[in-house]
């Protein structure tokens, strides 16, 4: 095919480099071997004390680095960093540290942590404190580097000097469909003819104490601590919750033009994105569906393709009752008979949940099925939920031809995103 | 929607059909632009002493929040912010009209909610005086957390309460990192509308400057304004911001959609431009500005600026030589009358900016250092300044509707 506009006169946006860390590893390689494998990042917690908590174990990443202090915005921050550098080498679109588009950046809130707060109560050298302690100590330049690391734009601008990004970087989060509203903001700006190249990142290092807690508190997660690698179980009947993961996906978007001018590999395209929100209630689905099937429904008309069209499922799978019931119901409405005949796998069972940085991640591992035309499985896949008549692709790997994959991702807050991956034009 | 404009159309010329307001000097349209024809400031150097804030002017959260439960399920910042939306979408017209909520692109500039300071206190505490169970953190935060509180601190929650409380549910965006998110999500919604991509859209943020752990994190770069306030322009000697408090919300629409349903407008939002100096060397920023200012459009000269310069340095000196340069633009900064609200600072100015094309006369200055000076004509031409206090700049413009 070659034409460079799709059927609706849009420019066509096509994926030219990715990158992808996971507590698996750092890379498409690693990762690919590992997801193909069935292999599960999710380990017990060794980062923080586990005394007291319900959930005990998360899918970390414990083999990086981060200076000058470990925070999870500094993990954040270097596991974008990982990831942006693997697309932009793969890519080769512009030169290190000038790339030619924006950057839309897929992060956690941010907040000033625990080891920060002790610090400043021990500055204080008070036994009984509040605020306004810490309010006189924390000033005068002692601790400027805090106000650098816990503004919400920090690790935006960090990356964006790094990589010489134009313009303003973008800072969002729409919780867990974060990631794939990242994808969404760079197809968008190419189809609006603003860039021809967009820089797409979603990260999270956000495995701390208290978020652990936070979610555990809205019985969010898991507690088969053990094993920790059987805890995540999408679409079991035994499912009890998603685990908490970190990770981070880059994906160097261009329009078909800029690549075919300059002879840049084409590792898939990004044919369609959609979005609805469900205003039913702050965690859970509308019962009827209707948000998340109008999302779906969106997704495939901003592509311009029928539900059959569709030959593989990427679910949000987050292994919490209620998303997976959701997500069949969305999936069995939309695609009719054809439902039962896609398969469907969900990365979170071995990765676990990435959350801002899913969408990203679970973009890069669509378009390594396009690549290498094999699923990965859903692992700890035993005992199936009668009421979800997916075709999980279920404990092992499965080759099969896929042309064009849909990848969904859920979140809080009503946040619905769908996003449809093709190898080719279409 | 699925975008089926050609690419050859034109850009849609898009209008300001919604202004939602709730700040410090109080709600709606009429009650704040009493104010600053008044020059009213609402400013409290008590409560948080040493530090300065503006805080929020109480209403009935009834009005825009029916539901008890859901006034519950939020944190103050979260309040403010539906309530503003509730208020933009009414003074648009579009309160209730499903057709039209279901469609509306909803992008919020959001930083987060604040956190439950007497846990806080009490983990720190009882650490000071020698627990040192590993699992001291774990069981306390486990026991003492509010169990939804995490909803009233997360980002993309205050969207979220947009969309369950006034029914906004077509897409759903939430922009972080401190001011230039309000830019970016004006420019961001301008740019899908002008495009075709999308025909309306609510943006907007709120903030809740009466919080001390906001006032912990700015004193680490000591940006906070102590002891005394004073207008922005005149805080040389002690430099900083106040926290402001203030939901500002607004419906923006292409043209054809506006007419096609009869709403009238406030203004035309021209166009909107954002970047972000690296700030290494004096003079950056002041750079990156004038770069924008030339991004704007074709501009008349005489007309008026509103900014959000925030009284923190070096920002707030590079901006005031950038001004110099446009001396007969009649300067307005909302961080003297609203304080500084961050996130909600830039669609405050455009919000303000609107209101005074639509009543056809600038407000008045409050400031005797000489930058803001008078303006007798009625505006045609406003640019919105928003340019933060650590990273990112932005303009906007925003024009009488000929």
């Amino acid at each position: 095919m070659t034409a460079s506009r799709d059927k609706f006169g849009r420019p066509i946006v096509v994926v030219t480099g990715m990158g992808v860390v996971t507590s698996l590893g750092a890379g498409k390689t690693d990762n690919w071997a590992k997801l193909t494998a069935g292999e599960s990042g999710i380990r017990t917690i060794t980062r923080f004390p586990i005394e007291g908590l319900k959930t005990t174990m998360a899918g970390t990443v414990d083999f990086v680095t981060v200076d000058p202090f470990f925070c999870s915005p500094g993990l954040s921050q270097r596991l974008a960093e990982m990831a942006a550098e693997e697309a932009l080498e793969q890519s080769g679109r512009g030169s290190k540290g000038d790339f030619p588009g924006p950057l839309f950046l897929a992060v956690p809130p941010v907040e000033l942590e625990w080891p920060q707060r002790r610090e400043l109560s021990h500055d204080t050298g008070k036994q009984e404190l509040d605020y306004n302690d810490l309010l006189r100590v924390c000033g005068g330049g002692k601790y400027n580097s805090y106000h650098r690391r816990f503004t919400f734009g920090s690790v935006a601008s960090y990356l964006a000097e790094t990589f010489g990004t134009k313009g303003s970087p973008i800072s969002l989060s729409t919780a867990c469909a974060s990631g794939a509203t990242s994808i969404q903001l760079g197809v968008e700006a190419i189809r609006r003819g603003e860039t021809d190249a967009a820089l797409c990142v979603a990260t999270d290092g956000s495995v701390n104490p208290e978020a652990v807690v936070r979610f555990s508190l809205l019985s969010a997660l898991s507690t088969q601590n053990n094993p920790p690698q059987g805890a995540s179980k999408p679409f079991s009947k035994n499912r009890d919750g998603f685990v908490m993961a970190e990770g981070a996906g880059a994906l160097v978007l261009e329009s078909y033009d800029a690549a075919i001018a300059r002879g840049a590999p084409i590792l898939g395209v990004l044919a369609g994105c959609g979005e609805l929100t469900d205003s039913f209630h702050r965690t859970r689905s509308s019962p009827d569906g209707k948000p998340i099937i109008g999302c779906v429904r969106k997704t495939l008309a901003d592509a311009g393709m029928t539900a059959e069209q569709i030959d593989h499922i990427n679910a949000h799978g987050t292994a919490t009752p209620e998303n997976d019931k959701m997500e069949y119901l969305a999936i069995s409405t939309v695609f009719g008979e054809h439902a039962g005949k896609i398969p469907v796998s969900s990365n979170k069972s071995m990765v676990g949940h990435t959350i801002s940085a899913a969408g990203a991640v679970e973009a890069v591992f669509s378009l390594l099925t396009l690549e290498h035309q094999r699923i990965p499985p859903t692992i700890n896949y035993e005992t199936p939920d009668p009421t979800i008549l997916f075709d999980v692709v279920a404990n092992k790997a499965r080759d099969a031809r896929v042309t064009a994959v849909m990848s969904n991702s859920f979140g809080f807050g009503g946040q619905n995103a769908s996003l449809i991956l093709t190898r080719e034009p279409i | 929607m699925t975008e089926t404009t050609s690419a050859t159309s034109g850009p849609a010329e898009v209008w300001i059909t919604g202004i939602g307001l709730a700040t410090s000097l109080g709600e709606g349209p009429d009650a704040n632009w009493n104010a600053l024809e008044q020059r009213r400031i609402n400013v409290d150097e008590k409560n948080f002493a040493p530090y300065v804030v503006h805080p929020w002017a109480p209403v009935n959260l009834d009005t825009q929040i029916p539901k008890k439960g859901d006034q519950r399920q939020m944190e103050a910042w979260q309040r403010i912010g539906t309530y503003a939306a509730g208020l933009a979408l009414d003074s648009a017209g579009v309160k209730g009209n499903k057709e039209i909520l279901g469609r509306m692109d909803m992008i919020v500039a959001a930083g987060g909610g604040e956190r439950d300071l007497k846990v806080d206190s009490g983990v720190l505490t009882a650490e000071a005086q020698g627990n040192s169970d590993p699992g001291l953190l774990n069981e306390r935060l486990m026991s003492d957390l509010r169990p939804t509180l995490f909803l009233a601190q997360l980002s993309n929650l205050l969207a979220g309460n947009i969309a369950i409380v006034h029914g906004v549910s077509g897409t759903s965006r939430t922009f972080m990192g401190e001011e230039v998110a309000g830019v970016d999500a004006a420019r961001i919604a301008l740019a899908r509308i002008a495009s075709g991509q999308s025909d309306i859209a609510l943006i907007g943020g709120s903030h809740n400057g009466e919080r001390r752990d906001l006032l912990l994190l700015y004193e680490f770069g000591d940006y906070n304004l102590k002891d005394k306030f004073a207008p922005v322009w005149s805080r040389h000697e002690h430099s900083g911001f106040a926290l402001g408090s203030a939901g500002a919300f607004l419906v923006i629409e292409s043209r054809a959609h506006a007419e096609a349903r009869g709403a009238k407008p406030y203004a035309r939002l021209t166009n909107v431009v954002a970047d972000m100096s690296r700030r290494k060397q004096p003079g950056d920023m002041k750079t990156t500005l004038e770069k924008l200012w030339s991004q704007l459009g074709k501009l008349d000269g005489g007309e008026a600026i509103v900014t959000g310069a925030t009284g923190a340095e070096p920002a707030t000196s590079e901006e005031r030589a950038f001004l110099s340069e446009h001396p007969d633009y009649a300067v307005r900064a909302t961080g003297t009358v609203f304080g500084h609200t961050m996130e909600a600072q830039f669609p405050l100015g455009l919000a303000v900016a609107a209101l005074s094309i639509s009543r056809g006369a600038l407000f008045p200055p409050t400031d005797s250092s000489g930058v803001e000076i008078e303006m007798s004509k009625p505006p045609a031409q406003i640019v919105v300044i928003g340019a933060s206090h650590w990273r990112g700049e932005g303009m906007a413009l925003v024009e009488a509707i000929k």
